[in-house]
């Protein structure tokens, strides 16, 4: 049960059941669907991307515009929900840039080898999907936010698990 | 030389019990049977409740599949020597048994597949699509498995003709007037499961299929969650087609059957093309062999196949109405106790099921329930079980899903329970 308890953690389980800024956002510039259609996990990610401080237009170059608003919706388990709660608390007010730096960490701590420690240096809240590795077939449940987050800043879209 | 089947063995291999007669039922002397059922899953003893997906094998099945390649290892219907004629009389005497088990009039009217899907594929692309026209249509239900509507609603792209669904009410039973009103001239073929997998409701085929026939429909059925839980009998179902899986019904994976008519069999044409399924091959042009081997291009799964017969043996060895009686039982206890759980919503509530229960828990997801589940040992389903409009049409997007094969007992439907509650208490 010690395991099971590593992947509900409170943070977990309180994020799936009130998961933070839910919703849409009727001024968003970019959005993207994701799905898991093994499971049918369904989500709708918005955001709001705003030149970043040297003024560069969204898009004209990417990587200094900065994340102003962000929101979902959809229906999930405890995992994809929680994990899409704490992203948007995780990536509003940072540049593209740097989310896309978190992206890349996350994917990493969520696929990395279970026989050596979890890289959660700089990750914040989101360490707690550390233990999600430990269980294979719940990984997509935690890496679908992420992938629909991608697919919005590349352009939008449908992500899927499959 | 392998037009004709060798000669059917005049007596059942299945060892009989006192009086000829199977012995009554005893769920410990099957479970003694099936090696998979005794691990432990993270420190739980196994509860495996997911035969819907697929089942366990005895260990005749496995000692079957063994025996192939480990002694009769050749190919079939093509060598003079001494493995490809064990090899050969085992493969057709496995058709002779899938004859007797569906209560077939003739060995040639059952075809080895790959399974259930690609019997069902074959069915449209060499039965149906020839016959098909624009404005054409192919009535199925709403209770059906991907399989049983994405094959048809490929051909039905090819002409322009398309696929439409019988409803089924807020139980998961079939509306069997409302099929019957829309059996029109435009209908080509009537295709439904004969069980549920998502719901567990067993449809009327029978009743089905003699409306299908007064209109002058062919009538296919998916057979795959019926005949674990058999008796089948394609000729009192009045059907045309009749497909099932070996790994659902305690055989191999990667095998399966279509049973079809002997006259209908003889008037399609091949789908695909290979070895074994021609008689003559020149450039100028070939000729098709008979049924069934017209079907079966290419060499088979011929361990496969092989490992279906020893499962339908030991099946038939067993006291069937024993074991039917058994799994309702599972069933009844597994539904009442379900009902008691609150937030608890059932989900296919049809009065005759087979031992299927899909479920919702209000405030877990099925995905979840199924994670805790595992780590109290517990094997169930989550997901849409390859049926979505199912799932759309009891509005949820997923279920989890309980199924009983005969190797289960009334104390692991308590195992479900108490794993449940855990679930409850970890989600509260």
């Amino acid at each position: 049960m010690s395991d099971l308890r590593e992947l509900y953690q409170e943070l977990i389980l309180d994020h799936g059941r009130r998961p933070r800024s839910f919703g849409e956002l009727p001024d968003r510039n970019r959005e993207a669907e994701g799905v898991n259609p093994l499971c049918g996990d369904h989500l709708v990610l918005h955001l709001r991307v705003e030149p970043g401080p040297d003024g560069s237009e969204p898009g004209a170059a990417p990587g200094s515009a900065v994340v102003r608003d962000v929101a979902f919706k959809g229906s999930g388990c405890a995992i994809s929900t929680a994990s899409a709660s704490l992203l948007t608390g995780a990536i509003k007010g940072k540049t593209v840039a740097e989310v896309e730096a978190l992206f890349a960490r996350v994917h990493a701590m969520l696929t990395a080898p279970t026989d050596v420690a979890p890289e959660t240096e700089g990750l914040g809240k989101l360490a707690v999907f550390s233990g999600v590795r430990e269980f294979p077939a719940r990984v997509k449940c935690a890496s679908l936010p992420w992938h629909t987050l991608k697919r919005a800043l590349e352009g939008g879209g449908k992500a899927s698990t499959e | 030389m392998k037009a004709t089947a060798p000669r059917e063995p005049a007596t059942s291999p299945a060892t009989p019990g006192p009086h000829g007669a199977p012995p009554a039922f005893d769920v410990e002397a099957v479970r003694a049977q099936i090696p998979a059922l005794h691990q432990e899953v993270h420190g739980k003893p196994l509860v495996y409740l997911d035969s819907a997906a697929t089942s366990l094998k005895p260990r005749c099945v496995i000692d079957a599949v063994e025996r192939v390649y480990a002694r009769d290892c050749a190919n079939v219907h093509r060598g003079v020597h001494a493995l490809s004629e064990r090899a050969t009389a085992a493969f057709e005497g496995a058709r002779h048994k899938v004859r007797r088990l569906l209560g077939a009039a003739d060995s040639r009217e059952v075809v080895f597949t790959r399974g259930t899907t690609e019997a069902i594929n074959l069915v449209a692309w060499s039965f149906l699509r020839p016959r098909l026209r624009a404005g054409d249509e192919v009535l199925v239900t709403e209770l059906e498995h991907h399989a049983n509507i994405v094959p048809w609603q490929l051909v039905c792209a090819e002409v322009g003709a398309r696929v439409v669904p019988a409803p089924i009410d807020d139980r998961g039973v079939l509306d069997v007037a409302a099929l019957g009103r829309l059996l029109g001239p435009r209908t080509k073929l009537v295709a439904l499961a004969h069980t549920s997998n998502a719901l567990g409701t067993v449809n009327p085929v029978a009743e089905v299929a003699a409306l299908a026939r007064a209109a002058g429909v062919p009538v296919l059925v998916d057979g795959a969650q019926a005949v674990p839980h058999g008796p089948v009998d394609v000729q009192a179902l009045g059907c045309d087609f009749f497909a099932f899986s070996a790994h659902k019904v305690y055989g191999p994976t990667g095998v399966g059957v279509l049973w079809g008519k002997l006259a209908h069999l003889e008037a399609m044409g091949p789908w695909q093309g290979g070895g074994d399924m021609i008689r003559t091959v020149s450039f100028e042009g070939s000729t098709w062999n008979d049924p069934p081997h017209r079907f079966e291009a290419g060499t088979p799964n011929i361990a496969g196949v092989i490992g279906l017969g020893a499962a339908i043996d030991w099946l038939l060895g067993l006291d069937l109405a024993g074991a039917r009686a058994h799994e309702q039982a599972l069933l009844a206890r597994a539904t009442d106790a379900l009902s008691r759980v609150p937030g608890l919503r059932i989900v296919g509530t049809a009065p005759g099921k087979a031992s299927v229960v899909g479920f919702v828990l209000e405030g877990v997801h099925p995905h979840d329930l199924a994670t805790i589940l595992d780590h109290e040992g517990v094997a169930v389903r989550a997901g849409h079980h390859c049926a979505q409009p199912v799932m759309r049409r009891f509005g949820v997007p997923a279920t989890a899903r309980a199924s009983f094969a005969l190797y289960n007992t009334l104390d692991e439907v308590d195992a479900l329970l108490r794993a449940i509650e855990r679930a409850r208490a970890l989600f509260a």
